[in-house]
């Protein structure tokens, strides 16, 4: 199972926030700790924004803080911010011969059980199995 | 927060209370099925599990399970396969209180896994089990038409 970059960003990004509410991370931190350049972690950031999870504060102390329920808010929420696992891709033809019907069948299993296991993880339990 | 909830064995008297739980979670009422589950594991056999949450008289949640031994090659373990708290009391601890209590009782027949198993779609106890530290078991479950 892989995740793309950015949702990986996003998750690792979520969670140094959740771990501390009440404090103010900079982009250059978050984006040095993951190897990520400002700019991309900044397009990363705004979705997460925009899905309300975080907070951005303006001015020369700015920064961003976490602004979800970390009890409520699974990985799957996350991850389907920045991609859908099992989701054909775009102009993708449904399987025709019986034999990519049945492979089709056999994926669809896989990403079910992905969707649920990332759909019952909240951020507060990934953050008590990392030990935070 | 204080809490004086107390844990211990269900009894005929909770069962209607059980049965409303239940009812509230599944839409579905089984007085009957729960009858018969007080008559299994509410007894003598210190290998089966009902336990009630109860503040005052009023039952707040329950857990049901046992030890199955070598099921499937597994050594000896501890099965939890019904937990329920009543909706109003959620978010309160009582979940967690039971979930241990059942622990402590596998723990006290030597078993040192617990295990249960749910549908996918039940987001809302799978989160709870996860919160438990609760991971993936190696065993996959299948089934087909008989």
């Amino acid at each position: 199972m892989k995740l793309q970059k950015n949702t990986l960003l996003a998750l690792c990004s979520v969670l140094e926030f959740a771990s501390e509410p009440a404090r103010q991370f900079s982009t250059a931190e978050i984006a040095g700790k993951y190897g990520a350049s400002p700019h991309h972690l900044a397009k990363v950031l705004a979705r997460l924004r925009r899905a309300g999870l975080v907070s951005a504060a303006r001015g020369s102390g700015g920064g961003y803080r976490f602004s979800g329920n970390a009890k409520r808010v699974t990985l799957l929420e996350v991850i389907a911010l920045f991609e859908r696992i099992g989701a054909p891709a775009p102009g993708q033809r449904a399987p025709r011969r019986p034999l990519e019907r049945a492979l089709h069948r056999v994926l669809a299993e896989i990403d079910e059980t992905a969707k649920a296991t990332f759909g019952s993880i909240t951020l507060r339990t990934l953050l008590k199995l990392a030990g935070r | 927060m204080i809490h004086l909830n107390k844990i211990r064995g269900a009894r005929r008297a909770d069962l209607a209370q059980v049965v409303e739980i239940d009812a509230r979670i599944t839409g579905m009422r089984k007085p009957a099925y729960w009858a018969g589950i007080l008559r299994r594991y509410g007894g003598s056999d210190r290998s089966r599990f009902f336990l009630v949450s109860l503040e005052g008289s009023a039952v707040q949640g329950y857990v049901v399970g046992e030890v199955r031994d070598w099921e499937f090659g597994s050594p000896p373990c501890g099965w939890v396969f019904g937990i329920g708290v009543r909706p109003e009391a959620r978010l309160s601890g009582t979940g967690t209180r039971l979930l241990e209590a059942i622990c402590a009782a596998f723990r006290r027949r030597g078993v040192g896994k617990v295990r249960t198993l749910l549908a996918r779609e039940n987001s809302l106890v799978l989160a709870f089990f996860r919160s438990q530290g609760m991971m993936a078991a190696p065993f996959i479950a299948l089934e087909r038409d008989p």
